[in-house]
């Protein structure tokens, strides 16, 4: 690689690294639990949780980790933890 | 959600830092020029070549964020750029704090048009948690290790908001990672503000306080029900928009939660430094008024 004064990295290329690996729990989510609080989507440190008016909350498991906060901040008690079998 | 801070990142799974970022920029959107130390932030954030930032972003050097800060913002005046964005600064503790209080200080006094905000996580976690200046009474640190003749960090943490209130800011405020709407608030209000300003955010490090990554909302907020961390803000000089609480929480509810602080429960010394930490936040709640008198 050349060595230059500094580095400069195109915007948002993290997207490359797939942390979807890093899980042993993953999320799953009851639907007609939900009760669009939308706190997963707010306190996903990953962006992981999606919202669409068609699917309703789903997840990027691209990205997931499997902390365990869109559970955990779950209002409406929707989201649960399973161990994952890889 | 805008998603200005890209999925992809290295943080540790359930970081209070990833979620403070990814809200900070959902408030500011995507006209900001952002400068981090060296620290979590630009470890996990910039493994090059990759970058997880979508908006302009620079790594300074530990000591000097707010020193590149200033520089970005005084080039951009000089260029008669202002109108391309706002200048932020986000460092750790240690990087604002400690090594980097010189430099923030002259930031704030040559009046720099820049929002710096502080992500105390209470410790040097990129390196290992050794303790810093904002590391707080009973914490063990692996400088400041709790064991048969210590029970961990001794000296209580420096009060950064005076700090900067002292210096003659017009804005300056406090904010939790576990009040998403409050701090997302303070930000838009912080860069929108004329002059330095100043956020001090909690923010939970599951990997160093040692709770489950799933509790790093609900430790920050009991951070703040138990009065260890008042919501506030200082406009103009003046204490306004306290968070008050109806029923405040003993310190026991957050301290029990953390590996940290485990150790205090086991013995009689321990027990008088929770006496201590409770002591600590009668006096916030007595400063701040932050009882809200059911009565009233
Ligand atoms: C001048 C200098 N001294 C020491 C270091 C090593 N170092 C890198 S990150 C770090 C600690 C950062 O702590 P903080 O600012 O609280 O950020 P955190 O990692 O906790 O998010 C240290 C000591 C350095 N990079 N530069
Ligand atoms: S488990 Fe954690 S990373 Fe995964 S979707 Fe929930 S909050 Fe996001
Ligand atoms: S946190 Fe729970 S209730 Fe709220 S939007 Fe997400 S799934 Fe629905
Ligand atoms: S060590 Fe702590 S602050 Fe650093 S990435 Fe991990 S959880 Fe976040
Ligand atoms: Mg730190």
């Amino acid at each position: 690689m050349k060595l230059r004064i500094g580095a400069i990295a195109d915007p948002g290329t993290s997207v490359v690294n797939l942390t979807g690996g890093w899980r042993t729990e993953i999320p799953r989510i009851t639907p007609e639990l939900c009760i669009r609080c939308f706190n997963c989507v707010i306190y996903c440190p990953e962006s992981a949780v999606k919202y669409s008016d068609k699917e309703g909350i789903y997840f990027d498991y691209d990205y997931c980790k499997g902390c365990g906060i869109c559970s955990n901040e779950c209002s409406g008690h929707a989201i649960y933890m399973e161990m994952e079998e890889k | 959600m805008k998603n200005l801070f890209a999925s992809g990142h290295r943080a540790c799974g359930g970081c209070g830092m990833a979620i403070a970022i990814k809200l900070i920029l959902e408030a500011t959107g995507e006209n900001v020029f952002v400068v981090s130390p060296t620290g979590c932030l630009e470890i996990v954030s910039s493994p090059y070549p990759e970058t997880s930032w979508r908006v302009p972003w620079i790594h300074s050097l530990f000591e000097n964020a707010a020193s590149v800060a200033s520089g970005i913002e005084a080039g951009l005046k000089a260029l008669g750029r202002k109108d391309e964005g706002k200048v932020l600064a986000i460092g750790g503790d240690g990087g604002t704090a400690d090594i980097g209080m010189g430099a923030l200080s002259g930031m704030f006094e040559r009046g720099h048009d820049v929002t710096y905000i502080c992500y105390d996580n209470e410790a040097y976690m990129n390196t290992g948690v050794q303790r810093s200046s904002m590391t707080p009474i009973g914490a063990s640190a692996t400088t400041t290790p709790a064991g048969k003749v210590s029970y961990g960090e001794i000296h209580p943490k420096k009060d950064l908001v005076s700090i900067a209130v002292a210096h003659g800011l017009g804005y300056v405020a406090s904010a939790s990672v576990g009040y998403a709407a409050d701090l997302m608030d303070k930000v838009k209000k912080a860069v929108d503000h004329d002059g330095p300003s100043f956020i001090h955010l909690h923010s939970s490090c599951c990997t160093g306080w040692r709770h489950p990554s799933s509790k790093t909302v609900e430790v920050m907020r009991l951070a703040v029900l138990t009065g260890l961390w008042p919501l506030y803000e200082v406009v103009d000089g003046e204490v306004v928009n306290v968070k008050r609480l109806a029923k405040r929480l003993p310190v026991e509810d957050y301290l029990k939660t953390q590996g940290r602080f485990s150790h205090l429960f086991k013995t009689d010394e321990g027990a008088e430094v929770i006496r201590q930490i409770q002591a600590m936040a009668d006096a916030n709640a007595e400063q701040y008024g932050l009882d809200l008198d059911i009565e009233e």
